[in-house]
């Protein structure tokens, strides 16, 4: 390689560094921010030791607590508790869940810190895990059995 | 080592590659395109949660994983411009900025479809969709920096430091689902450990990616010939090329 190549070479390349290095420092700095929700222990517990107050608008990601989802009758109201691996926080809502919403499945909401432990959400989004196979193996491997989302039932 | 890429660097012996290359790329892409999507959208099996829902994945995945190597590739090409001023390296630049930018636009969109159904909502400002829409910025800047340059020479030196800039971008996207909470889940088949999806659905899979793959680099290999002729208009061997082509149509 003739030196002018070289030298092209080592400006691109020390650049290159120079900016993969701010972007690593930018990002590093943002983290919390670029994280999309709380999860319920971070709640609970805080998160870097900054608790979420009371009144504050936040979202939280876990997952639906199985047996915990109860609807009222009377109107779209529901409620139910999400969990990661700690204490669990529960959520109110009112309005229409998403298709994969079912129990044991994981979830993000966004809404208002009611009180300490409840959230009041606004909206509420299914997460779904990276795993896709037929119905007749996630009976097999999971005991999960494929329900058509109209014939759910949350009871 | 590298010796026998150097001729390459001279238009007319790149647009002989391009020719050549061409149908070897095309047609298979037709051939995979088809048997992938008919394949996945019509003979795999529904999934265990998302039913037929998740048969968006025969487009949205190659088309996302392919956005990121396209980008790459751009960036490689755009290196080699920078430091050993080809000028056909630019020419293969800008002729694969427009086709990576086209497939970031089907990802994102494909994405928000199914979104839309699972998720339950078109769009939301995770790490990985926000680092994606970037991505597809970044594909438009290099596009519009290039034509704001008179000197395509210019314009290719202007365009490949923005192309080489965002190349930061691509590892954000793709470990964006690890680093960060997000809606978005994580890795499927890109991953060194084994493909969480059940073999009868990842071989449709794996056949619309190389479809796609050999798509985008016939589009490419098709612009780049373009883009040759455009530059190289008032050359000999173009004039010759013509004249030639001229003649046996007449002999025809």
């Amino acid at each position: 390689m003739n030196p002018r190549r070289q030298r092209r070479l080592a400006a691109v390349g020390g650049a290159g560094l120079l900016i993969v290095g701010a972007v690593a420092l930018m990002l590093f700095a943002l983290t919390d921010n670029i994280d999309l929700f709380y999860t319920p222990s971070e709640i609970v517990e805080g998160k870097d030791g900054v608790k979420p107050t009371v009144g504050q608008r936040l979202r939280i990601g876990g997952m639906v607590v199985p047996g915990s989802v109860s609807r009222d009758s009377e109107s779209l109201e529901v409620t139910f508790k999400l969990i990661d691996t700690g204490p669990q926080v529960t959520v109110t809502y009112a309005g229409i869940l998403p298709d994969l919403f079912r129990e044991g499945q994981g979830i993000v909401a966004t809404g208002v810190l009611a009180e300490a432990g409840v959230i009041q959400a606004e909206e509420v989004l299914a997460k779904h895990d990276e795993e896709y196979m037929p119905p007749e193996l996630a009976e097999q491997m999971k005991g999960i059995k494929h329900v058509k989302p109209s014939e759910g039932s949350y009871e | 080592m590298w010796k026998w890429l150097h001729p390459y660097a001279k238009p007319e012996r790149a647009y002989q590659l391009c020719s050549t290359l061409q149908p070897y790329f095309f047609w298979p892409a037709v051939l995979c395109i088809l048997v992938g999507s008919v394949w996945g959208l019509a003979f795999a099996p529904q999934d265990y949660q998302q039913g037929d829902s998740f048969r968006i994945i025969y487009i949205h995945v190659p088309s996302a994983i392919l956005s990121m190597s396209t980008y790459v590739a751009m960036a490689v090409a755009a290196l080699v411009g920078i430091v050993w001023q080809w000028r056909t390296a630019f020419m293969a630049m800008i002729a694969m900025a427009p086709v990576g930018a086209v497939v970031t636009f089907i990802a994102l969109f494909t994405g928000a479809a199914w979104g839309k159904p699972m998720w339950g909502t078109w769009w939301v400002w995770d790490a990985r969709l926000t680092s994606e829409l970037i991505l597809l910025f970044l594909y438009l800047g290099v596009m519009s920096l290039y034509g704001a340059f008179e000197d395509k020479q210019q314009a290719g030196k202007a365009a490949g430091v923005m192309a080489l800039v965002g190349v930061v971008n691509v590892p954000i996207i793709h470990y964006s689902v690890e680093w960060w909470n997000t809606l978005h889940q994580g890795a499927t088949i890109s991953k060194f450990d084994k493909p969480s999806i059940a073999p009868e659905m990842l071989w449709p899979l794996l056949i619309a990616l190389l479809g796609f793959a050999l798509f985008i680099a016939a589009v490419t290999v098709m612009r780049m010939k373009n883009e040759i002729i455009r530059r190289e208009y008032h050359r000999p061997w173009v004039k010759e090329m013509v004249q030639s082509a001229k003649e046996t149509n007449h002999a025809v």
